[in-house]
């Protein structure tokens, strides 16, 4: 043992050493960083409290995945929502379904005054919901389940229709004259996925394809949607189903010299750089901080003023389709975080 | 090897050590050989289903996918030479990325400075690992899966605590990002192909893990070290030395694959990675690495990862219906690995 900690300990001598020599060299750097950001947002106020209702208490149970950056932006305008509403916010996620309708059981223990949960996988959270209602706890459902929320007893639903999504996708693709497209799901299995492209299949006019893709592996990605931009140059438009795949496809594009034309869903800060830098054509947005922002805001106008919105029709909060023309605006509050 | 063993009586054949082979019957021994038959057939399989899999520039884009999950399954298959397994690989490459990206963010430092404390912190963790297994009693599989988890979570949480999101913030605009992309994700252009930089790491890779297993001391300790942890200890090999080592050798690939990931996409999604660490172990089962150690080598373990590249991207050449995918994927898979299985065995039993 005793030799294992000398080599342990050489070996981190040197390591140090070479940090040192590292650093020593090269030091700060004096362009971006966390510097920059900083003083890009200096003057970013944090809302308080604007009403002064009880102290509720809202649960919210999503189907995200470990680490995802749409759910993120939800997340974030729930929490502002809630910090405007004196509301304490709670946030829970797992996308097993089984696991999902656990956590919403949790929050009904806990005697939460409200629930927004989203219904990607309806069926497994029939009973939760159900069970909601018995414990009288109003339930918003976001993002999706459009068709199942009313059915299942939600007061109303905050979302986009995966299918309208797509066929937007579809018809925008026509109007620029595509003839062959590709359709990277980067989620086998995933029903919101395959209702994208299928609603882009059903309103675009020429040929549409799907191509499975393994999101948890860029490099993946990138040679995947490669393979197949080379084998068929024929291809003129990409879309990818979330906004991190974007940037990877128009890297894909590049290098397998292809001059097809990168579109995608949703939004963030290299997206919106590359709508406006012309890399991307356009980018289908369901608008997620509002559908946290939105779904908290109804739960505490329910709590305070019985108010309902929607009449029993989902409230759509896309698709929105953006372009070059509105990238610049949008590019500043990507970076913040809230588109 | 430094006490002379006895000399043998001339003329005594019954040594089996002394019996002349001939060079075809020790290339029929060597590990890799099952695999390298499996790739020539995968290869020829695919440049008949697939018009574009012939071309330079889709070579370069198969080399490109296998090169990427070469550089993790060379070290991985060394350390199963050596007896152990690591899942925690997969994300700690995620986690050396989201060290570089956001301790040189944070810090408003050259990114090269990141780079140098991403390396330190991932082999920090590959020590972590190694003398938690050489200290305690559970096997690799428990520890690593333990690695596993904390690092997911970590990786989630420190992200979102640091950045505020779950994925880090570009940092294509500070100092010394254009020299690291260079070393980490430069594509090389040759005859108007592009070929990515990391098929050189992946190369570099293999040769050092072949010297280190063929022609060294520390190779010798691998090998008895997976063939019988005890035995080897009672000759005096440096286990835990050897293991330790064997856990580093996996987080310094994590490493070169982490700055790979940052200095291609500018930004890391913390939640990347899981599930890569079983695909790092398929390859080297491929490439001839058995799962109870002793045997396997790192040009197999490279040929497996150049196996596995070639099928994930023919599948896309060749245009199949994409909603059977993962299913052709694992067929082709199963029939690379029986096709050198049976291999091996002929080439055992001819010997």
């Amino acid at each position: 043992m005793a030799r294992v900690k000398t080599g342990v300990r050489t070996v981190g001598a040197v390591l140090v050493a070479v940090l040192g020599v590292t650093a020593g060299l090269t030091g700060c750097s004096s362009t971006g960083g966390k510097r920059a950001e900083d003083a890009r947002k200096a003057a970013t106020a944090q809302g308080k409290a604007a009403v002064n209702t009880p102290r509720w208490t809202v649960g919210m149970v999503t189907h995200s995945g470990d680490g995802d950056t749409f759910w993120d932006i939800v997340q974030s305008g729930a929490e502002q929502a809630a910090r405007k509403d004196n509301i304490n916010f709670l946030y829970a996620h797992d996308d097993e379904a089984q696991q999902q309708a656990q956590l919403v059981d949790s929050y009904i223990d806990k005697k939460v005054d409200g629930i927004i949960v989203t219904l990607a996988k309806p069926d497994a959270m029939k009973g939760a919901l159900a069970r909601a209602k018995k414990a009288g706890i109003p339930v918003i459902t976001v993002n999706s389940g459009s068709a199942e929320s009313k059915k299942f007893g939600a007061l109303t639903h905050i979302g986009q229709d995966e299918t309208i999504a797509g066929e937007a996708v579809g018809e925008e693709l026509n109007k620029r004259g595509k003839k062959k497209a590709l359709c990277i799901l980067h989620e086998q299995g995933n029903v919101g996925h395959e209702q994208r492209c299928d609603g882009a299949k059903k309103t675009f006019d020429g040929k549409m394809q799907n191509l499975y893709v393994t999101g948890t592996n860029m490099p993946d990605v990138q040679s995947s949607v490669e393979a197949r931009l080379q084998t068929d140059k024929s291809i003129d438009a990409v879309v990818t189903l979330g906004a991190p795949f974007a940037d990877t496809a128009v890297k894909a594009a590049d290098s397998a010299g292809s001059k097809a034309e990168i579109d995608t869903f949703d939004l963030n800060e290299t997206v919106a750089a590359g709508l406006k830098s012309g890399d991307l054509g356009f980018a289908v947005d369901q608008q997620p901080y509002l559908q946290g922002y939105q779904a908290v805001d109804l739960l505490w106008l329910y709590k305070y003023n019985a108010d309902v919105l929607g009449g029993g029709r989902p409230v759509l909060t896309g698709p929105q389709i953006i372009t070059k023309d509105q990238a610049a605006e949008l590019e500043e509050y990507a970076k913040r975080g809230t588109r | 090897m430094t006490a002379t063993a006895p000399a043998p009586a001339p003329g005594d054949r019954t040594d089996e050590r002394l019996v002349k082979t001939s060079p075809l019957k020790k290339l029929m021994g060597r590990p890799e050989l099952g695999s390298v038959v499996g790739a020539i057939a995968v290869f020829i399989f695919f440049s008949f289903i697939a018009d574009s899999f012939l071309q330079a520039s889709s070579l370069a884009t198969v080399l490109y996918a296998a090169s990427t999950l070469g550089i993790m399954a060379v070290p991985v298959a060394l350390l199963m030479i050596g007896g152990e397994f690591d899942l925690s690989a997969g994300v700690l490459v995620t986690t050396s990325a989201l060290v570089s990206s956001m301790f040189s963010y944070q810090m408003t430092a050259n990114v090269w400075v990141g780079v140098g404390v991403s390396l330190l912190v991932t082999l920090a963790i590959g020590v972590f690992n190694g003398v938690m297994l050489t200290r305690t009693d559970p096997p690799s599989f428990i520890i690593t899966l333990g690695t596993f988890l904390m690092l997911t979570g970590m990786n989630l949480g420190f992200t979102k605590m640091i950045s505020g999101t779950v994925s880090t913030k570009s940092i294509s605009d500070m100092e010394g990002f254009t020299s690291a992309k260079k070393i980490f994700a430069e594509t090389i252009t040759i005859g108007g192909v592009g070929f990515k930089v990391t098929i050189l790491w992946w190369l570099a890779l293999i040769v050092v893990a072949t010297w280190i297993l063929l022609r060294t001391r520390v190779g010798n300790w691998i090998f008895a070290v997976g063939g019988g942890e005890d035995a080897a200890r009672a000759v005096g090999v440096p286990v835990a030395k050897t293991k330790i080592g064997l856990y580093m050798g996996v987080a310094f690939g994590a490493w070169i694959s982490g700055q790979h990931l940052l200095f291609s996409y500018d930004t890391v999604q913390s939640g990347e990675g899981v599930g890569n660490e079983l695909i790092y172990i398929v390859a080297a089962v491929i490439g001839g690495c058995l799962i109870t150690g002793g045997y396997g080598s790192a040009v197999g373990a490279a040929v497996g990862a150049l196996i596995f590249g070639m099928v994930s991207k023919g599948i896309v050449y060749a245009e199949w219906n994409s909603d059977w995918f993962k299913f052709f994927l694992g067929v082709m898979l199963l029939l690379a690995t029986l096709l050198n299985h049976w291999v091996r065995k002929r080439a055992e039993a001819t010997k």
